[in-house]
């Protein structure tokens, strides 16, 4: 016990503020905006979930978020600060997993301390207390390769926490997972926000997985993206899984958010997307259901 | 599991044993008997044959060829001559230089293509013009270039293994995973731990497969070139210029046994060479060697 005491991280979380923020790609006669005069808040030591219908601009606002792309217009800042390029104070998860094939577990927790030349002692306990919370002490010899999925993920969990991250940004990391490895997943993932408190990022299109994670929900427009609302999610922590169907209060922002997706989807179904007609469906049956 | 693995495994090896063992028997019969087993059933073929202007009673092909106790038999006498060892010892002598100089100029060379854009667009317009140049077009052009014949048969074993090397480094670096850069750079990494972490490690496999491929073409080629150039630098007399020269020598002697060894001696050192960068790749990339 005494031991995860001192290796535990001085969590520094910071806060995202993106302003008046667009992007678009192509030049003027193929002009195509992605993302349009958005503005949200990434609030400091909370779980921002973001949900919106598939290919409604997430992965452009996250590449834009960890500075691996610029803004067209409006600005994003860290703290105030405004971002220039990819750094380790914002760490992203990819949709998929991306630990490198050629490293064992261990040496692929430790590439960012390695790479930035801070490798110490106390690096090297956290390394430590991270594999024993993620559950992967044992395989800290293997290659992603021999790892399961969830195993992946979290080893990549690890990955990024080790470089004490003040903003994590998570694109759809539990995507492909079964559903019951994404259900531990998601104790796992929020058992780890709640002992750190750090500020999260999460973008997924999954309601379930956004109710229970989620402090605040924010609900995306099609493309060009911009937030269409924000819920408050005031379900008590810890929560359980069974929450997500039992809680009332739970159900009540569900519904709402679903309402507010069906309108969206509605939108762009009007506009010729094939893809949202699916979603269409889903909800109204759902809806005829209770 | 492993006893299925460990019994799987002996039945491959036992149909293998088997295989080469009736290709051998069809050999010696097909090659002693100097006609058709069974001459009857296959008068259809020999009519078809006979049409086209083969009239005689042997099998053809397999009936010019010494047996394989003959060949074995030449083999036993030529293993204590020196001369034949020389042969071994310059083909690979060869095609370890132009392997080697082909590794050690190809991978930077690929590397360098894959990382820059400048060193693409300078460097790939002039490689895809060569690259479609078989190696072996460029013997005479190679014993006018190199002062030495030795160094003109290295330079085409060279070429040989070169442009594949150069062709998958390129191409692997060039398909590592662009979130793997992402990561790299967010958690800190410079551009030369990009490099060294990150490009290097991910390219590897790539150089693996391309040196295994450079080194099939690298026996073909410098079998072909000591035959053409008549095998350079000769020590006193019959076969000491490699084995491609041995072959050559051998046929113009009319030793058609010794061709035979030739032949197999060649094939026996282009699957240790390829064992060998087989172990070595696997070595180097332990990552791949799981499932």
């Amino acid at each position: 016990m005494n031991q995860t005491e001192t290796t535990k991280q001085k969590i520094d979380a910071g806060e995202i503020i993106v302003a008046n923020m667009s992007k678009y790609y192509g030049a003027v006669q193929f002009h195509k905006d992605v993302v349009k005069d958005c503005s949200f808040a990434i609030e400091r030591g909370k779980l921002t979930v973001m949900i919106g219908p598939s290919g409604c601009g997430k992965s452009t606002l996250i590449r834009l978020l960890a500075g691996f792309e610029k803004p067209s217009s409006g600005t994003i800042t860290l703290n105030g600060h405004p971002i220039t390029g990819p750094a380790h104070d914002r760490l992203v998860l990819f949709q998929e997993t991306a630990l490198f094939p050629w490293m064992t577990t261990y040496d692929n927790i430790l590439y960012g301390p390695r790479a930035r030349g801070e490798v110490t002692k106390e690096t090297l306990d956290l390394a430590e207390f991270l594999l024993n919370k993620v559950g992967l002490q044992d395989f800290r010899r293997k290659y992603p390769m021999q790892l399961s999925g969830g195993m992946q993920r979290r080893a990549e969990l690890a990955r990024a926490m080790i470089n004490n991250p003040q903003v994590m940004i998570l694109d759809e990391p539990f995507r492909g997972l079964d559903a019951m490895t994404k259900e531990l997943m998601w104790e796992y993932y929020s058992t780890l926000y709640e002992e750190n408190r750090r500020t999260n990022f999460f973008v997924t299109t999954d309601i379930d997985e956004a109710i229970f994670l989620a402090d605040r929900l924010l609900i995306m427009s099609n493309i060009p993206t911009q937030v269409r609302a924000v819920l408050e999610v005031d379900v008590p922590r810890p929560r359980k899984l069974t929450d997500i169907v039992e809680n009332d209060r739970a159900n009540e922002i569900k519904m709402e958010a679903l309402s507010i997706l069906h309108e969206e989807a509605m939108k762009s179904f009007s506009r010729g997307s094939k893809a949202a007609a699916d979603f269409v469906e889903a909800y109204s049956r759902r809806v005829a259901k209770t | 599991m492993a006893m299925t693995k460990q019994a799987l495994f002996t039945r491959t090896l036992l149909r293998g044993l088997v295989s080469i063992a009736v290709f051998l028997i069809l050999w010696e019969l097909g090659a002693r008997s100097k006609q058709w087993l069974m001459l009857d059933a296959f008068e259809w073929l020999r009519s078809v044959l006979a049409a086209v202007g083969w009239d005689k009673k042997y099998l053809p092909w397999i009936g010019a060829v010494p047996a394989p106790t003959e060949v074995l038999k030449a083999w036993v006498a030529v293993l204590g001559e020196q001369g034949y060892w020389h042969s071994w010892y310059m083909s690979f002598f060869r095609v370890m230089g132009g392997f080697i100089a082909a590794m050690i100029i190809g991978i930077p060379f690929g590397l360098l293509l894959a990382v820059s854009r400048t060193a693409y667009g300078i460097g790939f317009p002039v490689f895809e013009v060569l690259r479609p140049i078989p190696p072996l077009a460029w013997v005479p052009a190679s014993i006018i270039f190199w002062p030495t014949q030795e160094l003109s048969i290295t330079f085409v074993t060279f070429l040989g293994a070169f442009y594949t090397i150069v062709i998958n480094v390129v191409g692997g670096a060039k398909s590592i995973d662009v979130r793997y850069f992402q990561a790299a750079r967010s958690m800190g990494s410079s551009q030369w731990d990009i490099f060294r972490r990150i490009i290097l490690p991910g390219t590897l496999p790539s150089i693996v497969v391309g040196s295994a491929v450079g080194m099939g073409i690298t026996w073909e080629v410098v079998v072909a070139a000591e035959m053409i150039s008549g095998g350079g630098s000769q020590i006193g007399g019959t076969s000491g210029g490699g084995l491609g020269f041995f072959i050559w020598n051998s046929y113009v002697g009319g030793s058609y046994e010794q061709i035979v060894v030739g032949m197999i001696s060649i094939g026996i050192a282009g699957f240790l060479s390829s064992e060998l960068l087989r172990a070595l790749g696997k070595y180097v990339t332990p990552w791949l060697r799981l499932r």
